[in-house]
């Protein structure tokens, strides 16, 4: 099977993001349009300078309509996309593929998701019909199972894993102190982390992500085209995403301390991109840390770290803003936010601002290569997407 | 001639000390405890549970008939018996039948099933079990309890107590009753509703004894429903029977439990009888139902089960009046501030009964893994379409991984969601019941057990939980680590 990818044939000539909040005041339509605008001023390029839309909600909307209305985009083609929690990269994918195939020469793709106006904390989710057996597990409880048996198998008792875990929660909220689009721009210490009240043991609400409004958006050219736009485009190296068939609640292998969605999509993303040494080559990485085991696990899924390792990696701050590989110097889903279709292009947001030098106080000094890592579903059971993005033509 | 070859009895875990309703409300306490289904146990659910422990070690497909008893059935139409039948794995081309609307409806169910296997049905299977409701700070909410039973009849030498002589006596009276939209029980004035049942139990009783050419003394033990904990004694005095002949009422331990009541003390009655004792059980309802039986040294052989004694302990005494009156609906809570649970899809539910309610999955014939749900194509190997059915319940199985969800609506929170890995292979995902969340051990033993998930749409929705695996009359839990 060929997976020739398209290293480099792409480029992100502009991105808009609203600030992730609880926007009380905005609807869904008033978000797109605020993160297409910033996208299309951003760019310097005229609404009607677009071919085509691909659009990313989990659940604020259904078909194209829900952004062409909001746009009055004139009968351009709009395509929605769904992939639970990573549909904001999903949408970003699709459309590099759109452009890099030649169909269209400049794309928009945007995602959004209103999550506050439900009236319930967390997510609710319309299921389809079903006979209702499946178990109403909830998403912090579907991934607390991850922390256990991490701890069980590396030997971590209950007090140093919870002290893992909560570092993660307080190095993303002191990253996203420093983003003044982040949902909670503040330091949390690390006792109230620890302290929170308990959502999944052990888990409590300070390692659940935030529940916010939001959309993010990004123009895409090819490259040959970009700098007609900017003399600082962002290229895209590699794409991948890996969709599980599910065994890992059908089979004793599956141990809940690696998500194997997250294997199989680094692996294609590197190889596309020439990644041979992740810790090493990557400057930085936005990664999926809906809940604190989330990151932990993806750490050694994605090479940052050896097997067993991560926890200690973690402690010794490898992770943070100053250390050898910065997560999430935009605060991650933990302090930015999580509206469902925009995470995934906020992600591609922080990389691209931090590769222009453009962002503020968490600016990373001279970053060239960044990874993006978007994850929707559950540990058993996952879509995991992976893109690398870079400064340079290699 | 023709009998009970097995039996068996459901007791829900959880107990409401009577001190607890009483001092709700300020009122003298009464004694004992009584047992309570938890909020996702009904009559069914608890009928499916005593008909596993009947049939343990017996073949389920050898049934030929299936009769469920109870007053409580959770629909006022559409039968309960293909659910259960369902449940129990057995085979479609059994006689159903619902025998509801009475406290004699379990008698008038074992006298069928005799009938039934008198006239060629190889074996019937008798299920009862009530959940009833007495009003908060009424005498029946104190003495009514949760509970059920079962009992294979069939015949030939595998009988553990032949039916030797029965005699029924229909005398209308109104004791109590429930009317459709009531939810509670409501009763008479206890003086003439005890004078009446002395009056309807000595008609059977005397029928019976003259039928049969017997004298109360000629009985080890006597069965006896009675609308009250103390009436049964001076009934069974007055009809000539010494206070040891008489069969514990469950009263202190478990409470009344509708037409399962008198079944559930047949069934600890078989517990302990030996071969040659007589057994006198009489039924009371609208009239009563007289039968004897014969133990004969088939008991001897029978397997252990759980029965009635293996149940009373290990048990959970903690249980809160207004965590029971939430659980039973009679105090509303503010809800979770979660969606509502949509009701389920008739039509999926359709197409999964086997798997949903029998509990198979598949295992694939290619590389022989067992999986659950059902798949088409199999996930270890990814052969298509070369699965052959396979039940999960029985398997022993330990908990893999577990965590306890604050968030979930639940009428208990927390809920205990748990990933079980079943002995000979696959694993299942699925809700931890019946367990108090500290006990929650990786590697801990459970066991499948038939719990109603939800009732949504007015639909009751069935399915099967993890339960920790207590031993019988012990404290803790098996293979923690």
């Amino acid at each position: 099977m060929s997976k020739k990818g398209i290293t480099d044939r792409v480029a992100v000539i502009g991105m808009g993001c609203t600030r992730f909040a609880e926007h009380w005041d905005k609807s869904a339509e008033d978000l797109l349009v605020e993160a297409a605008y910033e996208a299309f001023a951003d760019a310097g390029v005229e609404p009607t300078d677009i071919d085509a839309c691909w659009l990313g909600t989990f659940a604020s909307g259904l078909s194209g309509l829900t952004l062409s209305g909001p746009l009055k985009t004139q009968y351009l083609p709009v395509t929605r996309v769904e992939n639970m929690c990573a549909t904001g990269s999903e949408a970003f994918r699709n459309a590099c593929y759109a452009v890099a195939s030649g169909a269209y020469d400049m794309v928009l793709a945007i995602g959004v998701e209103k999550l506050k106006d439900s009236g319930f904390s967390g997510l609710a989710v319309h299921e389809p019909p079903s006979d209702g057996t499946a178990p109403g597990i909830t998403a912090p409880a579907a991934f607390s199972f991850l922390a256990p048996a991490y701890f069980a198998k590396y030997g971590l008792d209950e007090q140093t894993g919870k002290e893992v875990l909560a570092r993660i929660a307080w190095k993303n909220h002191r990253n996203g102190s420093l983003n003044p689009k982040a949902q909670y721009c503040s330091e949390v210490p690390m006792e109230s982390i620890l302290k929170s009240p308990m959502v999944a043991a052990p888990l409590g609400i300070m390692d659940c992500s935030g529940v916010a409004d939001g959309a993010a958006a990004a123009i895409l050219v090819r490259t040959e085209d970009a700098h007609k736009y900017r003399k600082d485009p962002m290229y895209v190296k590699a794409l991948a995403i890996a969709a599980g068939p599910g065994d890992g609640r059908l089979t004793q292998d599956f141990d809940f301390t690696s998500i194997t969605e997250n294997v199989r999509a680094a692996k294609e993303a590197y190889r596309q991109a020439g990644i041979t040494h992740p810790r090493k080559q990557i400057d930085m990485a936005e990664v999926h840390d809906c809940f604190t085991p989330t990151e932990l696990i993806i750490y050694e899924d994605l090479g940052f770290s050896e097997r067993g390792q991560a926890w200690k990696d973690v402690l010794n701050g490898v992770f943070d803003l100053e250390g050898e590989l910065p997560v999430n110097p935009d605060g991650g889903l933990k302090s930015f936010g999580h509206p469902i279709g925009a995470s995934g292009l906020r992600m591609l947001y922080e990389m691209y601002l931090q590769l222009q030098g453009r962002a503020g106080k968490r600016q990373l000094p001279n970053p060239k290569i960044g990874l993006t890592h978007n994850l929707g579903g559950f540990p058993w059971q996952c879509v995991s997407f992976l893109s690398i993005v870079g400064k340079e033509l290699s | 001639m023709i009998g009970i070859v097995s039996y068996g009895a459901y007791v829900p875990y959880h107990r409401l000390e009577r001190k607890k309703m009483a001092q709700a409300f300020g009122d003298r306490p009464s004694s004992g405890e009584k047992a309570v289904a938890n909020f996702d146990e009904d009559s069914v659910s608890m009928g499916v549970n005593a008909a596993l422990d009947c049939l343990a070690g017996f073949d389920e497909k050898s049934v030929d008939c299936l009769m469920f008893a109870t007053t409580t059935a959770p629909y006022d139409e559409k039968q309960s018996t293909a659910t259960m039948a369902a449940a129990l794995d057995l085979k479609p081309s059994i006689r159903t039948a619902e025998i509801t609307g009475s406290l004699r409806a379990s008698a008038s169910g074992l006298l069928a099933a005799v009938d039934a296997v008198a006239s060629g049905a190889g074996s019937a299977l008798v299920v009862t079990a009530d959940c009833r409701l007495g009003a908060p700070q009424g005498a029946n909410e104190q003495w009514f309890g949760d509970g059920g039973a079962a009992f294979l009849i069939g015949q030939g030498k595998d009988v553990i107590a032949h039916v030797t002589a029965a005699y029924s006596h229909t005398h209308e009276h109104i004791g109590s009753w429930r009317s459709r939209g009531d939810a509670f029980v409501r009763s008479w004035e206890e003086r003439f509703v005890q004078n009446i049942y002395g009056e309807t139990v000595a008609a059977s009783v005397r029928g019976v004894l003259e039928q049969s050419g017997l004298a109360p003394a000629d009985f080890a033990k006597v069965v006896i429903a009675g609308p009250a904990p103390r009436a049964q004694w001076s009934a069974a005095a007055k009809l000539g029977f010494r206070k040891e002949q008489c069969q514990d009422t469950l009263a202190e331990t478990i409470g009344m439990a509708g037409t399962a009541h008198a079944p559930m003390m047949l069934a600890a009655a078989l517990e302990t009888a030996n071969p040659g004792d007589r057994i006198l059980y009489v039924s009371y309802g609208e009239g009563s139902d007289a039968i004897v039986f014969e133990v004969t040294d088939a008991i001897r052989q029978l397997p252990a089960r759980r029965g009635i004694s293996g149940h009373l302990e290990p048990k959970n005494s903690e249980l809160l009046y207004h965590h029971y009156l939430k659980w039973r609906g009679i105090l509303p809570t503010e809800p979770a501030r979660r969606p509502d649970t949509p009701r389920p899809s008739v039509t999926a539910m359709y197409r999964n009964y086997e798997q949903n309610l029998g509990l198979y999955g598949s295992k694939c014939l290619a590389c022989g893994t067992p999986q659950f749900p059902q798949q088409r194509v199999c996930t270890r190997c990814q052969a298509k379409d070369r699965m052959e059915a396979y039940r999960f319940y029985g398997k022993p199985a330990k908990v893999a991984t577990f965590t306890i969800d604050h968030l979930a609506a639940s009428p208990a929170p927390p809920t205990v969601f748990a990933v079980v890995d079943f002995a000979g292979g696959g694993r299942m995902l699925c809700e931890v019941t019946d367990c108090d969340p500290h006990e929650m051990r990786i590697g801990m033993e459970v066991e499948m057990t038939f719990r109603r998930l939800y009732q949504a749409g007015g639909i009751h929705n069935y399915f099967w939980k993890a339960k920790p695996k207590r031993q019988p009359g012990g404290k803790g839990t098996e293979g923690e680590s």
